[in-house]
């Protein structure tokens, strides 16, 4: 089953919505032991890091996918769900993230408009698995103001200009992560989510 | 590159698309989702519904429509339209929609842009202006641009980034339904001074229009109504002519 994960962070109906009009399953967790059923889980999240992060703890999930995700289960983190993997958040101070990911999630630091809002391209770095039948430089949906920077480059699966260019997908093991919403980025985003639902 | 967007605005009644130009004299132009199918595959950036009715009895429409649009539509969409309480914007969110336009209850209570902001994200929460030139100035308006305030339209702006609004809709009642272009004067005010996105609205009547609103208008976005309902342009040929002009728009094929 698919599971998305509930944690009080925005809204999952649109992820929920995409799986649907895909065909595929899924279910919208919110406690451990849905997550602990899942053979995928997705994670969307839109809003602070902080709060989203002491609700995953709160919510008793934070354990189990922390199992599921060392058990070899496929993991996609969309947007805010990209940023808890990180070690460090910097939104309103410093705070520890799921730590799977080694690096920060700082603030976009440059004189452009903040929220990035919007469509953006994405050059892939290399071929993946989650990108089959995407083009490169694929133009996805953006909202955000902070932005994942691992400390392994090697995980970099794609980046976007934006005053810099950013990380904006990363794979390591059986985890990706897309700072983009592929649920609101039409053709290559519902492309997307299918190639991680196949995994 | 981040690419300037295009949005085509649907004014929404009882439920179906109505187009009126100066907010006068509306004419039917059909299904809301059939429309919004056909602006998607014509690469539309975002789409705009606006509840120009907006009555109590007609809100359970509203949030039937924003549910129904998410189910079939993979695009970000707005929905408009008498929205004064954060349960109402709740409502709308939970139904699928991904941002909110809020107007007149903005200049009302202010407060709905700061709780809104926070319960639901900055990048949830649009405001809408309709301005009006008044000498070197230009006015707010509310209630569909029936009833001038004192709000002068830049401090307004201002106001509204520093409540954490995510973005503002910036009509030009001068201009909605001329065809004669946007006003570039306050749009570019407003976008240079700003640090979150500005869509330009009224005026859009031929393709250099596009062009100017986000070259000396400065604005991130482009909204614009009769010019595609009525088929005179498609979302396509104005993209494709921006992009002649290098202006970086997402081209779909």
């Amino acid at each position: 089953m698919n599971v998305i994960v509930d944690y009080q962070a925005g809204n999952l109906a649109n992820l929920k919505n995409a799986l649907d009009h895909l065909g595929l399953e899924s279910q919208i967790a919110t406690d451990a032991s849905a997550v602990k059923a899942a053979s995928h889980i997705l994670m969307p999240g839109v809003g602070a890091f902080y709060p989203a992060m002491e609700s995953l703890r709160q919510s008793g999930m934070m354990e189990a996918i922390l199992e599921q995700i060392a058990a070899g289960i496929p993991f996609l983190g969309i947007c805010v769900g990209l940023q808890l993997l990180f070690a460090e958040g910097q939104e309103n101070g410093s705070h520890p993230g799921l730590g799977l990911i080694e690096g920060s999630v700082v603030r976009f630091k440059h004189q452009l408009k903040i929220p990035q809002m919007g469509w953006n391209q994405v050059a892939f770095c290399r071929e993946d698995p989650l990108l089959k039948n995407i083009p490169d430089h694929s133009y996805f949906y953006f909202v955000h103001s902070y932005h994942g920077v691992p400390s392994k480059p090697e995980i970099t699966l794609g980046t976007t200009d934006y005053g810099l260019s950013f990380t904006s997908v990363l794979q390591t093991g059986n985890i990706w992560g897309v700072q983009f919403h592929p649920e609101k980025s039409q053709t290559v985003g519902l492309e997307l989510l299918k190639n991680f639902c196949s995994f | 590159m981040l690419a300037k967007r295009i949005i085509p605005c649907l004014d929404i009644k009882n439920g179906r698309v109505v187009k009126g130009t100066s907010f006068v004299s509306l004419r039917d132009a059909g299904d809301p989702l059939e429309l919004a199918k056909l602006y998607n595959e014509q690469s539309a950036d975002e789409l705009v519904f606006l509840d120009i009715a907006a009555t109590q009895e007609n809100r359970g429409t509203t949030i039937e429509l924003a549910s129904r649009l998410a189910r079939e539509l993979f695009i970000p969409f707005t929905i408009g339209g008498g929205i004064s309480s954060v349960e109402q914007i709740r409502a709308l969110v939970t139904a699928g929609a991904d941002k909110v336009s809020i107007n007149s209850s903005a200049i009302h209570s202010p407060n709905l842009i700061t709780e809104g902001a926070n319960r639901f994200g900055s990048q949830c929460i649009v405001v809408a202006m309709d301005v009006k030139r008044s000498g070197s100035h230009w006015k707010v308006f509310t209630h569909g641009g029936t009833r001038e305030t004192d709000l002068d339209a830049f401090q307004w702006a201002l106001e509204v980034e520093k409540r954490g609004a995510g973005e503002i809709l910036l009509t030009s009642m001068d201009a909605d339904g001329q065809k004669t272009g946007y006003d570039l004067i306050i749009t570019s005010q407003i976008s240079k001074a700003l640090n979150i996105p500005v869509i330009a609205s009224g005026g859009g009547g031929e393709l250099v229009h596009f062009k100017d609103a986000l070259e000396e208008g400065a604005a991130d976005a482009v909204l614009a109504a009769s010019v595609f309902h009525y088929g005179k342009y498609t979302i396509s040929e104005v993209k494709e002519y921006l992009h002649l002009h290098q202006i970086p728009v997402r081209l779909t094929r």
